[in-house]
């Protein structure tokens, strides 16, 4: 085996310094009852050339973006990957090393989490960011908790724009803990409705909970939120899948947005069928001792230079144990690198063209299919790169599986979270999705009789 | 003397992202718009638009590669040395699995493809499913969460779902003392109270005491084999049958599973429940800190209770099955890491049940290989044979006045990781070495050497540890002025933003 150094000789020679005649001894402890006593069932080893072509065949049964034109978001999105990403976090020093424990042999891996910290306060507008959540659903849900934890208030208000996967994430964290979970309708604009947030809010409400941009694309006019949440002392929380979009949209920080959480897939990170994915976590200074996470923090060493360190751990499990702000050990540390490089690469001028494009794309799309016949627009709200489509003849399931014979992967099928909206598909547009490709789609959409 | 692998590298300084460039670079290039451009404010109420974003990068495409690259030079992998960090199974990382992660049809598939379009991810996750099963000897595997500690904490939920299903989700969780600081954190996170248990003196739990602590309102026990010590839990069967009889629940933290793979399985021992770290056991990379994948193994009472959707064959078709009407609920958005998976399916795939079965030997050897040469010289607290991992502590040279945070930091110079020090909390200085198989008998005997004249030097020039490292890019960090004046980013220099926030230190201590 290939992995593994030490020859059998190797392994006689030492097995003779700890002094036992064979490895079965090593394993004496372990009772005869308690011992597999057959190989285990599993397929003969491969070689590296025959691993490569079992997993090639897998892999070319699937339908993946590069190989069809696909208008699915709804939480995952396809961007544009530069070159420079895979090549750097595929470095053995970033990739094979972990939780940056020994601080004087992690200096790249803490500089680097300490400038992604940085990135996302700018782009939120919050003061403080963690290492990185598992994902967003869960980071979420991690948020409603430590708003639980600061202002022991059990209601949780969330909008039913918020994505179902996210809001199913949350019922499952807070339900044992006695958190009660209440949703707030869409209006015809597909935003949240608030007046009727406004109507529920009060002094028991622990949290507010927002995305934005919405599940259905649609813009949130967050400020109007936010100050009805202040006004009942109830932490506003808002959850982002899509943080392309914070290269045009106003950091929820500057509306007064008290926790900011999302997916950072989109950062430089591939779709891969749903993980490993990167849960974006920022809030206020304030709130720092109650923030779940792993935090990179600046410092000096005996010689006054500065370096960089975990810190603020007696939040984390591996001290507080029982009493920690959150279980959560490893993270993501790779995703939040990649989206490092990803935002370094673009930078300030990069973001706001990506988030551009896909605003300019997304719209030219919702134009061409509102006006092919059979087809009308569900929302009217203003949308970043997202956007519902009423199917007035066919399913949408049957729209799906004509696209599919022209070879195009089509919108989101909306009646799997929403019975109101059966007749309906989220389509998604990004920079990757041509010209050509959308007027294709509008012109199958139209050859559906 | 012999040279030792440690020595000072060209390290050169690096600033941080945001104090380099200048005005109007970009590292990235887009194609031309080709659909009709218009300003932002026609599509989007001015008011919910941005600014520019102050202080973001502004760097070409060398600049940042150099950048990372620099940084990527002051960080200690696998790759480039022995990494025995206790309880992580720092073992090597595949080459291939990282380029089969990335085919196409795995990295650039969208999860919500329809699932005829994505049968051979779903047949991955079918098969990668009962491979796991077969190793652990449990009925069903959910391959949904994001890590160890997200699977203790899944896993949890559905014992807590499968007692209520019975009338009583109970109030308590048995932890021994051993035990990682995620299975108390998770046992909060799921609403139980953990309930400290001592190891016995041989550093297993005792049968009689998990008899003195089991009550009617115990929901499970959380018990992890091989323990933190490297000891194998041999009471186990006894242990589970004390805890079923009362109708509580088992649950195994198999972050140590490594040594096991091949020889024993954690089904057989009267387990109901456990997590399996796919980036210790099997081999995906720790990426600095993630992302790992943390399964869980499940007997089949335990299987309604699995979070949804789970993977299922229906003839020579795969599927997601989202009708499990006593699930747990979701546990993340999608079906998991499956990048993750590919990984150590390749893994899986790559050694077949002869070489898992070495993986298991090897790494049980090179643990035991460490324990003969350094006892003696380092003070062996549990005095017989380990498993994955050996522990030592600092007790021999304590009177020299040298500690196992001095150890540690020496053995940089040397040009090693250093061992997990401090943990299990139980052994006091401890220092905890998880060798596993994929180092070779000269590199263990480097490391044997390095830890030799440590030992030599903590009673000729205590001095010289104390002030170690020597050749890191940093030496010792300030870690209390970090957690008292928190500087958790940076901030543009002409403002005057006071770095220690009134208020950020009130509160619990630093």
């Amino acid at each position: 085996m290939h992995y593994i150094p030490n020859t059998d000789a190797d392994c006689e020679r030492m097995l003779q310094a700890i002094g036992v005649p064979s490895v079965e001894d090593l394993f004496a402890d372990i009772p005869r009852k308690m011992r597999l006593r057959r190989a285990l069932d599993l397929p003969p080893p491969m070689s590296e050339a025959e691993l490569t072509r079992h997993l090639r065949s897998l892999a070319d049964k699937n339908a993946d973006v590069d190989r069809y034109p696909c208008f699915l978001g709804a939480g995952a999105y396809n961007h544009f990957i530069p070159a420079a990403i895979s090549h750097l976090i595929s470095r053995g020093e970033f990739l094979t090393s972990y939780t940056p424990y020994q601080p004087e042999v992690a200096q790249g891996t803490l500089q680097a989490i300490y400038e992604y910290q940085t990135l996302i306060c700018q782009l939120t507008g919050m003061e403080v960011a963690n290492a990185s959540m598992y994902e967003g659903a869960s980071s979420l849900a991690e948020a409603v908790l430590m708003a639980h934890r600061l202002n022991g208030r059990s209601q949780v208000l969330i909008s039913r724009a918020v994505h179902p996967e996210y809001r199913q994430v949350v019922k499952t964290y807070t339900g044992r803990l006695g958190l009660q979970l209440h949703e707030l309708p869409f209006t015809d604009k597909g935003a949240t409705d608030l007046r009727k947030a406004k109507a529920f809010l009060s002094q028991e409400t622990c949290c507010l909970v927002l995305q934005n941009p919405n599940f259905f694309g649609t813009v949130e006019m967050l400020e109007d939120f936010a100050e009805a949440a202040k006004a009942k002392g109830t932490f506003f929380i808002v959850a982002i899948t899509e943080p392309i979009s914070l290269g045009l949209l106003k950091p929820p920080g500057e509306v007064g947005a008290d926790i900011v959480v999302g997916e950072g897939q989109a950062f430089g990170n591939h779709v891969s069928f749903g993980g490993p994915y990167l849960g974006l976590f920022a809030t206020k200074e304030a709130y720092v001792r109650s923030m779940p996470g792993r935090l990179s923090g600046q410092t000096v060493d005996r010689d006054g230079k500065v370096g960089y360190v975990l810190t603020l751990s007696t939040r984390e499990q591996h001290i507080r144990r029982e009493k920690a702000t959150s279980n959560i050990c490893t993270n993501e540390g790779l995703l939040a690198l990649a989206a490092t490089i990803f935002l370094s690469l673009l930078g300030k001028q990069g973001l706001r063209e990506l988030a551009l494009q896909n605003l300019w794309k997304a719209d030219f799309a919702r134009e061409a299919i509102a006006g092919v016949k059979g087809y009308a627009l569900r929302f009217r709200g203003p949308i970043f790169n997202e956007f519902v489509v009423q199917v007035e003849k066919r399913t949408p399931s049957e729209v799906n599986k004509a696209l599919l014979k022209q070879g195009i992967i089509g919108g989101f099928e909306l009646g799997r979270f929403y019975p109101e909206l059966a007749d309906c598909l989220l389509f998604t547009v990004t920079e990757q999705n041509s010209r050509g490709e959308i007027e294709a789609l509008a012109e199958a959409l139209g050859e559906i009789r | 003397m012999k040279e030792t692998v440690g020595t000072r590298g060209l390290q050169f300084n690096e600033p941080l992202l945001f104090e380099q460039g200048s005005k109007g670079r970009i590292g990235s290039s887009l194609p031309p718009p080709d659909v009709p451009t218009r300003r932002p404010e026609r599509l989007i109420p001015k008011k919910a638009l941005r600014e520019e974003i102050e202080g973001f990068p502004e760097l070409s495409e060398p600049e940042v590669v150099r950048h990372f690259t620099r940084l990527s030079q002051w960080n200690y992998g696998i790759d480039v040395g022995f990494y025995p960090l206790g309880s992580c199974t720092m073992k090597y990382n595949p080459r291939v699995n990282e380029d089969m992660a990335r085919l196409p049809g795995f990295a650039r598939l969208h999860p919500y493809t329809p699932e005829a379009l994505a049968q051979g991810a779903l047949q991955l996750m079918w098969e990668l499913e009962r491979y796991l099963a077969e190793i652990s000897g449990m009925d069903r595997v959910t391959l949904q969460p994001a890590a160890g500690a997200h699977g203790e904490l899944t896993a949890l939920m559905m014992i807590r779902a499968y007692l209520e299903s019975r009338g009583n989700p109970r109030r308590k969780v048995l932890v021994p003392d051993s035990a990682h600081g995620t299975n108390p954190a998770s046992s909060t996170l799921c609403g139980y109270s953990g309930v400290s248990l001592k190891s016995g003196p041989r550093g297993i739990v005792e049968p009689s005491t998990v008899a003195s602590a089991m009550d009617e309102e115990v929901a499970a026990i959380m018990i992890t084999n091989p323990n933190t010590l490297g000891l194998f839990e041999e009471h186990l069967l006894e242990i589970a049958e004390i805890v079923h009889e009362k109708g509580g629940q088992v649950y195994c933290d198999g972050a140590n599973l490594n040594a096991l793979l091949g020889i024993a399985r954690p089904g057989d021992m009267g387990i109901d429940a456990i997590q399996f770290n796919l980036h210790k056991t099997f081999s995906t990379p720790h990426g600095g800190g993630g992302p790992g994948a943390g399964p869980v193994g499940i007997k089949a009472h335990l299987a309604p209770f699995r979070p949804v959707p789970t993977v299922e064959r229906k003839g020579d078709r795969f599927c997601l099955n989202d009708d499990l009407p006593q699930s747990v609920g979701k546990v993340r958005s999608f079906y998991g890491n499956f990048g993750t998976m590919v990984r150590a399916y390749a893994y899986i795939r790559a050694l077949g049940p002869s070489g898992l079965r070495k993986v298991a030997e090897r790494a049980v050897i090179n643990a035991n290989y460490l324990m003969s040469h350094l006892k003696g010289i380092y003070h062996l607290p549990y005095d017989r044979f380990c498993k994955h991992e050996v522990i030592f502590t600092d007790a021999y040279q304590q009177p020299h006045g040298v500690s196992t945070m001095d150890i540690a930091k020496r053995l940089i110079d040397y040009g090693f990781h250093s061992p997990t020090i401090y943990f299990p909390l139980i052994v006091k200085g401890a220092l905890m070495m998880e060798p596993t198989e994929t180092e070779s008998k000269e590199t263990l005997d480097q490391f044997i050497e390095a830890m030799k004249r440590i030992a030599k030097e903590a009673e000729e020039d205590p001095e010289l540890l104390h002030k170690a490292p020597h050749h890191s890019k940093v030496t010792r960090l300030d870690e209390v002025r970090a957690a008292r004046q928190p500087n958790l980013r940076w901030r543009p220099q002409s403002k005057e933003v006071p770095e220690v926030p009134p208020g950020a230190l009130k509160g619990e201590g630093g």
